[in-house]
């Protein structure tokens, strides 16, 4: 402890730094969140002390305490743990020396994107080489200063050590170091042996756990500045398109602390007729939105029913010539259907499904010093500042957005629309607005995630053997409304929205796999699709698990021997390296494990039934290989479903934090129990039906079945784990509840009278 | 003017006495560890004691709290170290942590009533309390653990 001199800013006076940071320090962990009220223009408040950048990603300072910077969101996942300890491990440092700094937008730091589980795998290598590369100099300057060849040195726990001799990085560095690295240097760094890991894969508490228990933890709602007003949104009749009439608030004026409503015009066509109800305080907003009348031209979809959306889906559908196909290796089905002795032909559809995150978006923005800064929670940082750039008419490296913990992502601060009504605010008013949505407007200006409909085939021979596949899939596409520079083309020039197929094109080999994408553009004008949590596979392995059921169930087959006949890792699904080694054999692995974890085959009680389900998680480029069995009981009479137990197995390759790993694993799982049976809603004239907890029911604790979740051991690179569990277990339920009773399901949310229905 | 203890000390307000208890929390005495999620009761991440209960100050009017004692989460306990939160914290219960201020009031006051509590109360109290990171587990087994301490065990 008294090697730590320069501690975090105390939280009386608030520091300067943006975002929060958080040290571990000693035994205990001591944070210091970061207020708004950033009145030292971004400079240290502490003395000038030496310090040390081997790379951008972190700093050591003259006495060994390492900052890593962290450009991911936290929300959730205690990413900046995970992160950490990824540097750590390969810089040799003392744990209790490492602190996180949730960084701003900056251009410095690339990409700015927090989702499809991809942190950990996108920076394990840069973070390894970054620590790695640490270590090497510090090697270097401690021989030096030891008087020793830098052979005789080793470096742990925060000290370069030769025989008798030590020194510690807090000294090493206070001598000054200057050693930076080539992007080329840092690349050719080779990686200690798996065996030298001594943070990886052990047991951490996660650096943000105390100010998540004690409500110290700042979230983007939480963000305050001096001369601040609140703001509540009136919404428009429809997402986009809409038109702003007329205002009166006449009736508002009566209300105290009420300011104005601000008409918000947004040249970057993000939004679309937002009107914001101006007050001194937030609960006078909210009275006086009440007493606003504001007459709207609606624009597209103001008529659109969920019916219409599933209709259109359909019929698009229908029609071989529209959408992109996708490159299997062979999508030619032509001969296999015309040839097959046996064909399976199935369609499965999914409900608008609602993000919910706790927080409901909000943001707070000012200008200082000709500088826009925003304040919310983000995941998308690189996508929401051209819009912010063209909605302000400023440039870019004028706006900047600062961190903080964000009450839920689940794929909805993807879209960061909601910055720009309060960033035009604050610019129209000259003064910090706070915009905070209430629940129903945020339900109302979610990025849903899609109705979607799929039709899947199968070619059987004569023989026996699957010959073809088909997967169409339709669906409203959140990457061509949002971002359509992340579209690639088919194999027939057809861009497509790869987030809203992905987990089609899976694993299985079933010789020509024609996989087709189709954007539903109703749904793409009606409303702004949205990423949700396990985006594409969260409704194409649905399809696709339950179709393979109900094949093997077809065919005679046993449905875990007839996946494992087709996960046999050939062509096309050999995988390869970094990412996946092994391939479909590692899927094959987990089913598996599942089966026999979860009692495959043994004889269960009436109207109870097993089903399993497997996926690649998000994508081919990065599978987290993982299956399910679920366990449910089925009434009869009522068609209720009860979930009694859901037993995972994960192949993620390397797991960094055992802990978090499996908190990762249990909220995918059960948030895909939530939207295989207690989620779904409807549009019905362009706006979600259900708005709010009386009528839009997530999963609750009475409802929670046991988990047993486990992962392979590997050393592989490790891929990600916040969304993979979610894929598996609505077709895990699905198959279970066919199992129990008979009953085929093909839409989600199961509800009790579909069962009923099909009992 | 509206005034009650708040955490132990005196507090006083000039407000709408319909205004909702959160806002009064969240925005006047700024503390901000107690959460806005639903606004109708009905997530619990708002939810602070009056007089040793578990309420939801989302759907609270200022004027009720008048002459009463409220604690939010920063004056559960001064070390926080209150065995739920120890219990919390032991489990690496918080995910994104929105709800778990609420979460921690509710399952203490519940367990002040009765550290005996069975199983499935410890279900049928909590499933007010919505968990979007679906950390449910981990909260039921930190209750049973919180339990047991509290019960001096």
């Amino acid at each position: 402890m008294s090697r730590i001199k320069h501690s975090p800013a105390p939280a009386e006076s608030p520091p300067s730094r943006r975002g929060f940071l958080v040290a571990s320090v000693g035994g205990g962990i001591a944070f210091s969140f970061l207020s708004a009220c950033d009145d030292t223009g971004g400079k240290s408040a502490g003395p000038e002390v030496a310090s040390y950048e081997p790379t951008i990603w972190y700093s050591i300072d003259n006495a060994g305490m390492i900052t890593v910077n962290i450009i991911r969101a936290e929300m959730g996942q205690h990413v900046g743990t995970s992160l950490a300890r990824i540097l750590a491990d390969e810089l040799e440092a003392s744990w209790d020396d490492v602190r996180i700094n949730h960084v701003d937008s900056d251009p410095k730091w690339g990409l700015m994107v927090t989702g499809g589980s991809w942190s950990v795998w996108q920076t394990f290598t840069l973070y390894s080489q970054a620590g790695a590369a640490g270590r090497q100099a510090l090697i270097e300057a401690g021989a030096t200063e030891l008087g020793v060849a830098p052979s005789t040195c080793s470096a742990r726990d925060g000290k370069v050590v030769s025989g008798g001799k030590s020194i510690s990085y807090g000294d090493i560095v206070s001598k000054g170091m200057q050693k930076t690295f080539t992007a080329e240097e840092l690349g050719a760094i080779a990686l200690k042996p798996v065996s030298e890991r001594r943070l990886i894969g052990k047991p951490v508490v996660a650096l943000d756990m105390l100010e998540k228990t004690n409500g110290s933890a700042v979230y983007g709602i939480d963000a305050k500045v001096d001369g601040m007003v609140y703001a509540r949104p009136l919404i428009p009749p429809t997402r986009n398109g809409a038109t702003v009439n007329s205002v009166d608030d006449s009736g508002a004026k009566d209300v105290k602390g009420y300011l104005e409503s601000v008409v918000i015009e947004d040249p970057s066509g993000t939004t679309s007729g937002w009107v914001l109800v101006v007050a001194d305080k937030y609960p006078a907003a909210l009275a006086a939105s009440d007493l606003v009348r504001v007459e709207w031209t609606a624009g597209p979809g103001s008529d659109v029913s969920e019916q219409d959306l599933q209709n259109n889906a359909q019929a698009l559908l229908d029609d071989d010539s529209i959408g992109a196909i996708l490159d299997t290796g062979n999508s030619d089905t032509s001969a296999a259907f015309a040839g097959a002795a046996t064909t399976v032909d199935e369609t499965y559809t999914t409900a608008t499904a609602l993000h919910f995150q706790m927080e409901p978006v909000n943001a707070l923005a000012f200008e200082k010093d000709g500088v826009m800064e925003i304040h919310t929670g983000n995941q998308w940082q690189s996508l929401v500042l051209p819009w912010l750039a063209a909605a302000l008419d400023m440039p870019e490296d004028k706006i900047v957005m600062r961190s903080y913990h964000l009450g839920g992502g689940f794929g909805r601060r993807l879209n960061g629309d909601y910055a720009i009504p309060a960033a035009l605010a604050a610019k129209a008013l000259g003064k910090p607005v706070k915009m905070i949505l209430t629940r129903e407007d945020d339900t109302r200006m979610d990025s849903v995630r899609s109705p979607s409909v799929q039709r899947l085939r199968l070619a059987v021979d004569t023989d026996g053997n699957v010959t073809g596949m088909e997967q169409h899939t339709a669906a409203g596409w959140p990457t061509k409304v949002m971002a359509p520079f992340f579209m690639p083309n088919g194999t027939n020039g057809v861009a497509y929205d790869p987030f809203a197929i992905s987990g089609a094109n899976h694993w299985y080999t079933v010789g020509a796999h024609r996989v087709r994408a189709v954007s539903n553009e109703l749904a793409n004008s009606t409303f702004r699709p949205g990423w949700l949590r396990s985006v594409g596979p969260g409704f194409t392995n649905w399809a696709l698990e339950s179709f393979m059921d109900e094949v093997a169930h077809a065919l005679g087959r046993d449905p875990v021997d007839f996946r494992l006949s087709l996960l046999t890792g050939e062509g096309h699904n050999a995988g390869s390296a970094p990412n996946s080694v092994g391939g479909a054999l590692r899927q094959a692995e987990v089913v598996r494990r599942c089966a026999e974890k979860a009692g495959w085959g043994e004889t269960l009680p009436l109207d109870t039934g097993l089903g399993l389900a497997t996926s690649f998680g998000q994508e081919r480029d990065m599978p987290t290989w993982v299956a399910c069995a679920a366990k449910v009981m089925v009434n009869r009479t009522t068609g209720e479903v009860t979930v009694e137990k859901l037993t995972l197995v994960a192949d993620a390759g390397t797991i960094v934090d055992p802990d978090g790993a499996k908190a990762q694993m249990e909220g995918a799982a059960l948030w895909g129990l939530s939207l295989a049976l207690h989620e779904g809603t409807k549009f019905e004239n362009g706006q979600v039906k259900d708005r709010n907890l009386d009528a839009y029911t997530p999963l609750r604790l009475e409802d929670v079945p046991e988990l047993d979740i486990s992962f392979v051991d590997s050393t592989e690179l490790p891929v990600g784990l916040g969304e993979p569990a979610t894929t598996v277990v609505g077709p895990a339920i699905g198959n279970a509840i066919y199992n129990a009773v008979g009953a085929r399901l093909r839409h989600i949310p199961i509800k009790p009278d579909a069962v009923k229905a099909q009992i | 003017m509206t005034s009650f203890k708040l955490n132990g000390r005196a507090f006083s307000v000039d407000a709408d006495e319909e205004t909702p208890l959160l806002w009064i929390i969240r925005d006047e005495a700024n503390l901000t560890g107690t959460k806005y999620g639903c606004g109708i009761g009905m997530c619990g991440a708002c939810t602070v004691h009056i007089g040793g209960e578990a309420v939801r100050s989302c759907v609270t009017p200022l004027v009720a709290v008048e002459g009463e004692e409220v604690t939010t989460i920063e004056g559960l306990d001064p070390n926080d170290s209150h065995p739920v939160q120890k219990a919390w914290q032991d489990l690496q219960v918080p995910q994104c942590g929105y709800c778990q201020s609420g979460q921690i009031m509710q399952a203490a006051a519940i367990l002040k009533d009765d550290p005996d509590i069975s199983d499935e109360d410890i279900d049928a109290f909590m499933t007010g309390n919505l968990c979007r990171c679906m950390t449910y587990t981990r909260i039921r087994t930190a209750m049973r653990r919180a339990a047991d301490a509290m019960k001096g065990g």
